[in-house]
Parts: structure tokens; sequence; C-alpha cells
């Protein structure tokens, strides 16, 4: 099947529709996808780099599966995690640039209301995005489901460009997703964003 | 055990807010004395709750969980109603069931544990209002108990639909006229814990919350004894202020008014044989475990000296 959408940051509008009901599908092992076109995992990896660099406020959102040490697996993860963050940090312009690490430590709503600047939550993504100015980011570690519904608010309401690093299969509701996320594809990620550092001219 | 499974990973530590901290570092999660008393001095399991203010059900709560014995392995079901809107704020697994249906799902629910951690003690408490309970899922309620499924039932009884304006309920005692029963109730307040006891439930407690020490007794005897023996039952008069017209600061008072001998919530216990033999059991592991804490502390006294 062939289909002529995008996943394009938005704000798209209210509800943005799934967009593997627009005809985006999933890459197999080794590629990736971006704006929902299949590409190879390297060309991906350079794309997400070059996102981060011209964003204002780059950011990383972890979810349970890292922020919690479950096993040794996640650990790790949550290592390299925090390697790309402080690499993003390096990599950009502290003057025009703010580089972010929000946790998404839990998937319930929060009330009365949550704290936008200490954490973000799926139900409604869009506030912290709002109230940081983040113009990028990436998830890893979130469930499935959470992520989706995190990626597609934010495709609503906002002109946040997202990246999702995925453990499982990918995600069609990410402007840019990786699928099989491990600790060494999130290390290649942050040596991509050394490589490109300087290269990328900073926001305006 | 269970403090080995809730880490944060290092690398992520200063990134998490303060409330997933304080639950690491200051919850009673493994604690096996964990009890009411812990309530001002440990990182409690309820966060913020958007209850009333004063309201009972937010004292009960906390109660409940600050005395449930195994709470890292204990998912409770929730059923729609004011307490569905503490769930989301509390650290313990649990489930939102369709209205009526709580006991039915804990039923499947326990059965599932049972199969997929066969060497682990995994507990299941039902809480639900009176609505749910004794009204819209009388049919789920009673089947389990028949059927004897290993978990405890908790009615926050405020004897009406309190969440939803003040609708007539069976729990509602005969008379009382609420804000949509203007009318008055026409037949007396369903007798659940007796029909509790007839239905196979081993322990019954018919009870207020206005004592922090015996809610948390109760709520021991009732897990423990639902764990190795059978259904137990526990109906706790939560009174709602708004629909009875009293202020934040009285719902108390009218605790205490509800449960003198000749009322309605005077403490009233049933306990079978089976469970009553359990109970003794517990109770003189406990009484064994305080003897060792006492020896342990006077040897160290010694030592010092």
């Amino acid at each position: 099947m062939t289909t002529t959408y995008r996943v394009m940051p938005g704000p798209e509008h209210f509800l943005p529709p799934s967009a593997s009901s627009m005809g985006i599908r999933l890459p197999d092992p080794g590629q990736a996808h971006i704006h929902g076109s299949i590409v190879s995992e390297e060309e991906a990896m350079e794309q997400a780099a070059r996102e981060f660099l011209a964003a204002k406020v780059p950011t990383i959102f972890p979810g349970p599966l890292v922020l919690w040490a479950w096993n040794e697996k996640a650990a790790k993860k949550a290592k390299a995690v925090r390697h790309l963050y402080e690499t993003i940090k390096d990599s950009v312009d502290p003057k025009l640039q703010q580089a972010m690490l929000i946790p998404m430590p839990d998937y319930r709503p929060k009330y009365p209301k949550i704290n936008p600047e200490i954490e973000i939550n799926p139900n409604h993504p869009n506030l912290t995005i709002w109230h940081n100015k983040i113009d990028a980011c990436m998830f890893v570690g979130v469930h499935c489901h959470q992520a989706n519904l995190s990626l597609k608010i934010i495709r609503g309401g906002t002109s946040c460009y997202t990246v999702a690093m995925c453990a499982q299969a990918g995600h069609e509701d990410a402007m840019l997703s990786f699928r099989d996320a491990t600790a060494e594809k999130i290390g290649r990620l942050a040596d991509w964003v050394k490589k490109l550092k300087g290269t990328v001219p900073p926001p305006e | 055990m269970s403090k080995e499974r809730i880490k944060i990973a290092e690398e992520l530590y200063d990134i998490m807010p303060a409330e997933y901290q304080d639950l690491v570092k200051r919850a009673t999660y493994g604690n096996e004395q964990r009890g009411w008393k812990d309530i001002g001095n440990a990182k409690e399991l309820i966060e913020e709750h958007s209850l009333c203010a004063g309201c009972p059900e937010s004292m009960a709560f906390r109660y409940i969980l600050a005395s449930l014995p195994n709470p890292e392995d204990t998912v409770m079901v929730g059923s729609t109603g004011c307490t569905s809107l503490v769930f989301p704020h509390v650290a313990v697994h649990n489930i939102h069931s369709l209205f009526g249906n709580q006991n039915a799902i804990a039923s499947g629910l326990k059965r599932a544990l049972s199969v997929r951690f066969p060497d682990r003690v995994k507990d299941v408490v039902v809480l639900a209002g009176d609505g749910a309970t004794v009204d819209i899922g009388l049919d789920m309620t009673l089947q389990a108990w028949f059927r004897q499924e290993k978990f405890t039932t908790i009615c926050f009884d405020n004897e009406l639909y309190a969440n939803t304006g003040g609708q007539e309920s069976g729990l509602m005692q005969k008379g009382f006229v609420a804000k949509m029963a203007p009318v008055g109730k026409s037949f007396e307040k369903v007798r659940l814990p007796e029909i509790a006891r007839e239905s196979g439930c081993h322990y019954v407690v018919n009870c207020t919350v206005s004592k922090p020490n015996l809610v948390e007794k109760v709520i021991k005897n009732a897990v423990h004894i639902a764990r190795e023996i059978g259904p137990t039952y526990l109906q706790m008069y939560t009174p709602c202020i708004l629909e009875i017209g009293k202020n934040s600061m009285e719902g108390l008072q009218e605790m205490r008014d509800s449960e003198k001998p000749s009322e309605r919530f005077a403490y009233k216990e049933f306990v079978s044989e089976p469970a009553k033999e359990l109970i003794a059991e517990l109770a003189a592991k406990e009484k064994e475990r305080k003897a060792e804490a006492k020896r342990q502390l006077a040897s160290q006294t010694v030592a010092v000296g």
C-alpha cells in the first residue's frame, strides 16, 4: 500500500489520525523511518542528531522501562540515555539552546496538576512541551501504548519534532523512529551527535 | 526482598520527582510490621488525593494502605465511585473495574496470579462502595463468596450513591431522605454482613474507621485469612459528609456516634473456626517475634553497657 501521508511536526489538529491508519508502515529490523519513509538506521541516526543539534530545547523523555533498574539491561540503557543527554548538552550552544532530560515516571493522570518542569505525563504531554518550549524530543523506555498516545497528542497540539527510540517494532506516530533499541544503539546516536557537533546551524 | 525490586536507575536518580525517590527511600514496602503508626513517619503509599476535605473515606484509605501486610505483592480492585478518584494516586497495583463487577474481576485475577506466581504470595483486595458491592454488583459479590474465592472484599459504606449526588442505595438506612431520594428509604438497610457470613465468608467485620488501630487489625486479619482460608468481608462506615449535611471536621464524630452499641455500625465480627485457629497462630508468631526483639534489645544493651 502506498500513501502520500507524511508524519510531520504539528499542530496537525485536535485529533490527528493514527499514522498507521494513514498507511504508514513500521520498519524492518535494521531499518528506521523518517516521516513515514523507511530508511537505513544510519540515515535516521544522522537525521535525529541533526534535529537535536538544531533545536532550541532538545529533550529526552525516559520512561519507566529505563528509569527503574528492573534488570541489568535496563540499567545499561539508563546509563546510555544519560550519556546521550550529556553529549547533546555538550554539543549545543548554551547561549541559544538548552538540553533537557525530563522523566515520564508514571502513566496515570496527575491530579490536581502536573509539574511540567520536572515531569511529563502521557495523558497530557503537550503541557510539558508547551511549558518548556521543547521543539525536539525523544521518547525512550516508554511502553508502546503510552508512547503512541503521547506521540499523537504532541503531533496534534504542538510543533515539536518527535523521535522514538523503541525497544520493540518502532512507532509510526513519531516523526522519526528507531526499533529494537539497545544501550549500544543509544550510544551510536550519541556518537552521531558528537560527530555533527558544530556542523549544524544553531536555531535563530 | 521487595526493596530490592524497586530501585531507580542510578544514572537517572536525580531527575526522578521527589515522591518516587521518597517511595524508594522511606516507604514501608517489605516491612512486615508496617501499620497505621507509620503514617507521618514513613512515606505513605498514597500521594495527593482529590477527595473532599475531611472525607472519612480518605482516612480509611490511608489506614488501609498503611495496614496491608504485603503491599508490593497486592493488587487492589476498585470500582466506580469516589474511591476511583484516589486509586490513580496510590503506590499499589490496582485495577479499575466496571461498576459492580469488581468481585468477578478479582476472582479471575487471584486465580491468574496463583498460576503465574505459584511460589509467591499475591494478595487481592477489592475496595468498592456500597452501590457497587450491594446493588449493582451484588451478584458478583455473592458468587465470589459462594465459590470461596480467596480475596478480601472491603465495602466503603456511605449509605448512598454519594459520587452522583445522593441516590438511594441498598445500604441506606430506612427512612433516610437524600438529595435524590426525596421520599425517604422505604425498606431496611440490607444486612450484608450477615449475608456474607451465610454465603461462606470466613471473616466478617462491620465497623467504622474512627479507630486506626482497629482498622489495622481487621485489615491484617482479613488479608491473612483470605490468603490462607477463603473469602473475607469488611463493611466500613465512611460517611459522605457532603450528602449528610456535615462539615469537614464532623466526619469523625459522625462515625463515633454511629458505632455506639445500639447503633447500626456497632462493632460486629464473625470469625469461622479455621479462621480463629489462623488468627491464634498469627498472634502466637507475633508474640514470639516481639519477645525475640526484646531479647535482642536486651543483649545489645548489655553489650553496650
